[in-house]
């Protein structure tokens, strides 16, 4: 049986393999075809800037004159720059707050939103519908409910006895602020961890159960292990996202007061468009760049310590 | 299922008090907790029907006095806000367009086609995602402004039209769904690669289409930091712009004024959210758990 399929094969092979190569060029030259908008896009809108922006953060530009190339002197002048060590602090704090504040707070509203709960689908939509609300809307917004006298964020606290501070008007408070605001947002993640938490098989549970396991030792020893692949992705996220805030601090602070919230991508922009200083700007951006991917990398490859795959580690 | 059954008898009335006890207080919680991220919403949609002056009084009050729906009205009398929804609709639903067209078709190459270096141009793809938008932003801006297309809408729609790479890697998730043998039966029966894109795959992938063109409205829509680079004419503002600006312009700087502009702005996102609620919620659940 075997013997003459093999000979049948063998004896339509000349012809085929012929009509096969040029068959599989012209697939592979349709892919391209297909693919094309991407790899224009990818040369022209990304690739190309970026080598474009390496090559202007070693010179002086400010659009009026040609650029002029000074070597390193963009990168020295940031260790001596006190706007830029400002920026970089603001921006790590911020991160270092808001994104575990926010992925805890979102994965404890996921894990009331998994119990036996009347009107899920209403609950899910009142802390996901927030997270639409684009930046500009929600900093006007807030702008207003931050107000130190007449806002109503004070005026709920002071019926708890508490007198609230100068929300926006002092450096102390004012990146508490954007803290505060930034939870209000975190209905995207909730979505996603809800959806984990669905994933993971209840008979876990009812094993654990039955060996008498209680509820932290079920949550450390079988929730989080099973959806630490979705922690990951929104912590990820999460960094890349809080290292590139921009519209909240241009509308509501602008970065004051005292550069309290003078985020890095704010400081950028004024760099680059306020100031018109495009060889520094191109440099700060580099290196927030490679802060990113630090992050990411790290996260990536300790991933494997704590990040559980169901089915092995090779996804 | 066995389990269950085993446990039933076992269920004493004092666990059924437990479980009632413990149901009450996750109910008691999570409507404490939705009510505060309710709120900001409520008050700003309130606000907007408050009397002038009302965002400077002490105490503040919750609910508006007497409902100034002529609010809604004066907006459009402070700022020329038809223009901005104008200019706001004109490049979202371009670049909607745009981005849908793009990412469909290499999603395409993605998922059906073969041809040597898919698997790294795909990585490559995923890789893109991680890169900030800022590393382009002052290159880009500097091209735009060598071509003369400086506060003018190119460099907003252009973009879209090639391949935004978040939108490629979720329509791809989707399409490698559907069965390979639709492909080939199409092929056997002389169908060009177009037109297995144009009829089979489009056709089966409204879904993710819908969700694709949700996101990207959402996105483009509420876009701040592109349109303020490039426009520097106000007349050419989007709404996301606008209302900023509302409060620079003469009379604008007012509490039930700037709520109105915003509860105007977000309509359309939230009418949208409401319309493809399903859609949107399988979308964040696609690419949180498969990416």
């Amino acid at each position: 049986m075997a013997g003459v399929q093999n000979i049948q094969s063998r004896a339509e092979l000349p012809p085929r393999r012929l009509f096969r190569l040029t068959n599989r060029r012209r697939e592979a030259l349709v892919g391209y075809l297909f693919l094309s908008p991407w790899l224009i896009g990818f040369l022209v809108f990304l690739a190309g800037p970026m080598v474009a922006s390496l090559l202007l953060s070693f010179t002086q530009y400010k659009l009026i004159t040609p650029p002029i190339w000074i070597g390193t002197a963009n990168y020295q002048r940031m260790f001596s720059d006190d706007l830029f060590y400002r920026s970089l602090r603001v921006t790590s704090m911020y991160t270092l707050i808001s994104v575990p504040l926010g992925i805890a707070a979102a994965l404890g509203v996921a894990l009331l939103l998994n119990q036996k709960i009347f009107a899920r689908g209403v609950f899910r939509t009142v802390f996901y519908l927030p997270s639409i609300i684009s930046g500009v809307a929600v900093a006007i917004v807030f702008a207003w409910i931050f107000n130190f006298k007449f806002g109503i964020l004070n005026y709920f606290l002071s019926f708890l006895g508490i007198s609230g501070p100068n929300w926006l008007g002092s450096p102390r408070w004012a990146l508490w602020a954007f803290v505060l605001m930034s939870l209000w947002g975190i209905g995207g993640n909730t979505v996603i961890f809800l959806a984990a938490l669905q994933g993971v098989p209840q008979e876990l549970y009812e094993a654990a159960e039955i060996d008498g396991a209680r509820a932290p030792v079920k949550f450390w020893r079988i929730t989080v292990p099973m959806i630490s692949p979705a922690i990951l992705f929104t912590s990820i996220l999460g960094i890349i996202g809080s290292f590139q805030t921009f519209t909240q601090a241009y509308i509501l602070t602008n970065g004051g007061p005292a550069n309290s919230t003078l985020f890095y991508l704010l400081y950028l922009y004024k760099n680059a468009f306020n100031w018109f200083e495009m060889g520094y700007a191109s440099a700060l951006a580099w290196v927030l760049f490679l802060i990113i991917m630090a992050w990411t990398l790290l996260f990536l490859r300790t991933s494997a310590l704590w990040v559980h795959y169901e089915g092995g580690r090779d996804r | 299922m066995a389990t269950q059954t085993l446990r039933r008898p076992r269920r004493s009335g004092r666990r059924v008090a437990r479980d009632t006890l413990r149901s009450v207080v996750i109910h008691a919680v999570l409507i404490a907790l939705g009510s505060v991220f309710v709120l900001p919403l409520l008050w700003t949609v309130v606000s907007s029907l408050k009397e002038p002056g009302a965002g400077i009084k002490f105490p503040p009050q919750f609910f508006p006095q007497t409902f100034m729906w002529g609010n809604y009205r004066r907006v459009f009398e402070l700022i020329p806000f038809v223009t901005f929804f104008r200019n706001s609709v004109l490049i979202t639903s371009i670049s909607v367009v745009g981005e849908l067209f793009s990412a469909s078709l290499v999603a395409f190459a993605f998922a059906r086609l073969r041809f040597p270096g898919r698997n790294f141009l795909f990585l490559l793809l995923l890789a893109t995602m991680m890169i900030p938008y800022p590393v382009t932003m002052v290159p880009t801006f500097i091209m735009f402004k060598q071509l003369n297309l400086v506060n003018t809408y190119f460099p907003l729609i252009l973009p879209p039209f090639f391949g935004p790479a978040f939108s490629i890697f979720l329509l791809r998730q989707f399409f490698l769904t559907i069965n390979m043998e639709l492909d080939e039966a199409a092929k056997v029966d002389g169908a060009s690669e177009f037109r297995i894109y144009r009829q089979i795959i489009l056709p089966l992938s409204k879904p993710a289409l819908a969700t694709v063109g949700i996101f990207s409205f959402m996105t483009y829509w509420n876009d701040f930091l592109t349109p303020l680079i490039y426009l520097s004419e106000s007349s050419k503002y989007t709404l996301a712009v606008g209302i900023f600006y509302l409060r620079s312009f003469r009379g604008g700087n007012e509490l039930a004024f700037q709520m109105a502009a915003s509860v105007m702005f977000v309509a359309p996102c939230i009418i949208m959210f409401f319309i493809a609620q399903r859609f949107l919620v399988q979308g964040i659940v696609t690419t949180g758990l498969k990416g």
